[in-house]
């Protein structure tokens, strides 16, 4: 199962968790599958977050239909963002 | 998208990458021929003038065009009625996330100016002048407004409201109802608390650093001419030209197919130029007067309307043990964002302690508004003022502790496998490496004299992926053309070449590199992000094995045996089979000239988004000699010893190197904003914003480090920005070395630091 990491300010949306194995396919199946035992999750992660997957950085928009594997690591970081 | 899937590009031998060919576009840039932005025009063409805002902060009751119209010339005049209403959505493509609502606001306003110099009308005329003397014509009628010129006037309980509709967004608390924090962010895992309890030692301290311009010598430069059907075609110095078409179609309400962009030669950029501010304003000009627009900014329009990187406050708090292992680390960014959110305070967030090994980490990012420039991409957006603050604590720390203090960086530094203070685990890096070879170049050994001091300072930047496109099609005579859609800023046409030459084996200097425009190749993202060498280079490289393949299939063809029979040598096809029959192996000039009997013309194409961009680290030498009685610094010695992947060019990446190290010395000793007490820049000119000169400077050494970035089939590591983010460190703790004083706030003036010396005396 894919790990993910939650960082400190993100851990109030997943009752304090650091980290939570769930099965999935792709960042798609994952979103879903935090959004039916958190809900609300997905629409807070959103356009302003990013992805690092096996620390791989990909903004949000673009991650979706990556691949994810048994063994992945997933962070959700923010967006590399302003100028 | 691509990445290298496992090959192992540090075996490979190399014949042309890592060579120091002329650039091709060298002989016309020193022979003053080569055209930039300013340097285009068009029959029948009309000036372009912008009218910009003389208060800092003003609602705008109405603008009245009547008497700039009535005077004799003049051809057009637009506001920000003639604009549409751009609805919130994320603008995505360029160096960092914007907002389109807020981009379109910022290229010319609506109800409100937002800072002095905001754009709220522009006028086209047959001569500059005219143009001019019609904006003067334009009466605008202003509610003045109380201006927000510090990060703690915008934060104080009666701040005046920016954007009084918005509210912040992030992680709670967040203020309630209107506020100037347009977001505020935490990030962090571990028990700080136990950390910092852990520590025998542990130092914090607070920094500030002003708002400072990125200082690219081409002044922003746009020609438009529209034609019949509302198609328009732009030429600009831009780093991104599909990036101006995609925001200048947001903020015009077209379709992209109707604007084509046409990259002009650019004079520096840094980021400065991923946005727009004149195209969208001299397209609409362009339509109304139904005649060809330029607008040319001012060197004192783009210091006061374009540009610059964040004015700061930093807190940073580090604890560690007798031996030098960190044990907690915590720290508190605000970041000024300029007129409209998006700092690049969340980057500033996740590079903060990024070189480093951290168990405990507690990070807090805010964002907030102030009535100045709207901040744009700066080099490394965000990280040279992190970086400040944690490599001068880290300094203090190793003074404290009685260690050098390139040993405490040792101790606690990153290297492969470990998890990043901001989540994932590093790949090959070779930040280990950059210290080893810093600690053993003969500049760390060096004498110090008199009221001398040696700083040392590293840095961390993530270097981008993105998308992008490459054709590269053979001549007749075997030569080759490269096409991307990237401008050339840094020496990046001869890195294509030189790919390209390398997996075709033929010289270089038979591969013409050219920059195309958004209807001649694929879409490309912009030059930044250090991405190009990387990303567009693995597209040439992925477009020249499509080449390869197809020259092998002619050859296939031509000698009557299968593809897998025929392999590609040092630019020649050769049969595999021992037995030869006869069959000579065939140039590529050989295949190239049966191309149109054996299939018709030879081209490559690669489109990606690349994948697997290996971050960049740094660590800088600087040694400085204060003057006690004046407070001038004078910078002795600089080394920076950088991670490159792979050098493809190395001149260029030792160019890069010394770019960053020259901006980061200006930012650290001399250039900031000055503002008066109603919002208007008092220094807007080169002579007063007083950024380094050569004679200002030392011969600047480099020293390229090459751990090969696995994931790029040539092992390249992006470069551009990396250089900038330790200089403000590294001349911060030569300066305290030298005159054994603390320093809180960039620019280390004159002034500044005789104060300093006179408060340790």
């Amino acid at each position: 199962m894919a790990r993910v990491f939650f960082s400190s300010g993100l851990r109030r949306q997943v009752g304090g968790a650091e980290s939570l194995e769930l099965e999935a396919n792709d960042v798609r199946e994952l979103l879903a599958a935090l959004d039916a035992k958190f809900p609300g999750f997905a629409a807070q992660i959103g356009e302003a977050n990013a992805i690092a997957i096996d620390g791989e950085i990909i903004p949000h928009g673009e991650a979706l239909f990556e691949r994810l594997r048994p063994e992945s690591e997933i962070h959700f970081l923010p967006k590399i963002g302003g100028g | 998208m691509s990445g290298n899937d496992g090959r192992t590009p540090s075996d490979k031998k190399w014949k042309y990458i890592g060579t120091r060919p002329i650039r091709h576009d060298g002989l016309d840039k020193v022979t003053g021929r080569a055209q930039f932005g300013a340097d285009y025009a068009l029959p029948g063409m009309l000036w372009g003038k912008v009218l910009r805002s003389p208060h800092a902060h003003a609602r705008i009751r109405k603008i009245d065009v009547t008497a700039a119209l009535a005077l004799d010339g003049v051809k057009a005049v637009i506001t920000g009625r003639d604009f549409p209403n751009v609805a919130s959505e994320a603008a995505e493509g360029g160096e960092g996330a914007g907002d389109m609502a807020d981009l379109a606001m910022n290229v010319i306003a609506r109800d409100k100016a937002l800072y002095h110099g905001h754009a709220v009308a522009a006028v086209a005329a047959t001569t500059a002048r005219i143009a001019e003397e019609a904006c003067k014509r334009i009466a605008v009628d202003y509610e003045v407004l109380k201006p927000v010129l510090s990060l703690d006037e915008a934060l104080a309980k009666d701040a005046p409201i920016l954007h009084e509709n918005a509210r912040a967004t992030g992680h709670e608390p967040l203020p309630k109802g209107p506020s100037n924090v347009a977001s505020r962010r935490e990030m962090g895992r571990g028990d700080v608390a136990k950390g910092f309890a852990d520590a025998d030692v542990v130092v914090e301290r607070e920094f500030r650093t002003p708002m400072v311009h990125q200082g690219y010598i081409e002044p922003h430069a746009v020609l438009a001419r529209t034609g019949q059907d509302g198609r328009a075609v732009v030429w600009c110095c831009t780093q991104g030209a599909f990036q101006v078409r995609a925001y200048s179609a947001k903020v015009l309400g077209v379709s992209t197919d109707m604007i084509k962009v046409i990259p002009t030669e650019i004079g520096g950029g840094f980021g400065g130029k991923t946005t727009i501010y004149g195209e969208p304003l001299a397209i609409l000009l362009s339509r109304k007067a139904g005649r060809p627009v330029k607008l040319v900014m001012s060197r004192e329009e783009v210091f006061r309307a374009s540009g610059p990187t964040s004015g700061t406050h930093v807190r940073v708090k580090l604890g560690a043990t007798r031996d030098g292992k960190l044990t907690a680390g915590e720290a508190v960014l605000v970041y000024e964002a300029g007129a409209f959110k998006g700092s690049p305070v969340t980057a500033a967030m996740m590079t903060v302690f990024a070189p480093y090994k951290l168990a405990n980490v507690r990070i807090e990012g805010w964002d907030v508004v102030v009535n100045k420039p709207k901040v744009t991409a700066y080099r490394a957006p965000g990280a040279p003022m992190a970086a400040l603050a944690v490599e001068t604590v880290l300094d203090e720390l190793a003074e404290q502790l009685g260690l050098d203090p390139i040993d405490l960086r040792l101790e606690n530094a990153v290297h492969e496998g470990v998890q990043a203070t901001y989540g994932p685990k590093y790949r090959a890096i070779g930040f280990v490496e950059t210290l080893r070879a810093a600690k053993s170049h003969p500049h760390y050994k060096a004498p110090l004299g008199p009221n001398q001091g040696r700083g040392v300072a590293c840095g961390f930047w993530f270097n981008a992926g993105m998308s992008s496109s490459a054709n590269v099609s053979i001549n007749e005579d075997g030569s080759a053309v490269v096409v991307t859609g990237n401008p050339d800023i840094g020496g990046s046409r001869a890195s294509m070449a030189l790919m390209a030459a390398e997996e075709l084996g033929i010289p270089v200097e038979s591969v013409r590199p050219v920059v195309a425009d958004t209807e001649a190749i694929g879409y490309t993202d912009v030059t930044g992000g250090s991405r190009v060498t990387f990303a567009t280079g693995m597209a040439v490289i992925e477009a020249a094995r499509d080449v390869v393949r197809q020259l092998r299939a002619r050859a296939a063809q031509i000698w009557s045996v299968e593809l897998d029979a025929v392999g590609w040598e040092d630019g020649r096809a050769v049969l595999l089979a021992e037995e030869k029959n006869g069959h000579e192996p065939l140039s590529l000039a050989q295949l190239a000239a049966k191309a149109a009997n054996t299939g018709g013309p030879i081209v490559g194409r690669a489109a990606l988004t690349a994948r697997g961009a290996g971050p960049g680290f740094a660590t800088h030498l600087c040694d400085v000699e204060v003057d006690r009685e004046t407070g001038a610094v004078k910078v002795l010695r600089y080394t920076a010893v950088q991670d490159a992947g792979k050098a493809i060019h190395p001149s260029y990446v030792e160019g890069q190197y010394q770019g960053g190290v020259a901006q980061g010395i200006g930012w650290a000793l001399n250039e900031e904003y000055i503002f008066d007490k109603s919002g208007v820049m008092e220094n807007a000119g080169f002579l007063d914003y007083r950024m380094p000169v050569a004679s200002d400077l030392p011969m600047i050494d480099t020293v390229i480090v090459e751990v090969p970035n696995p994931m790029h089939p040539h092992g390249v590591r992006g470069v551009g920005e990396t250089p900038i983010v330790p200089p403000l460190a590294a001349v911060t703790n030569a300066v305290q070395r030298a005159a054994r004083v603390k320093l809180a706030e960039l620019p280390i003036s004159p002034p500044r630091l005789l104060e300093a010396i006179d408060r340790s005396a």
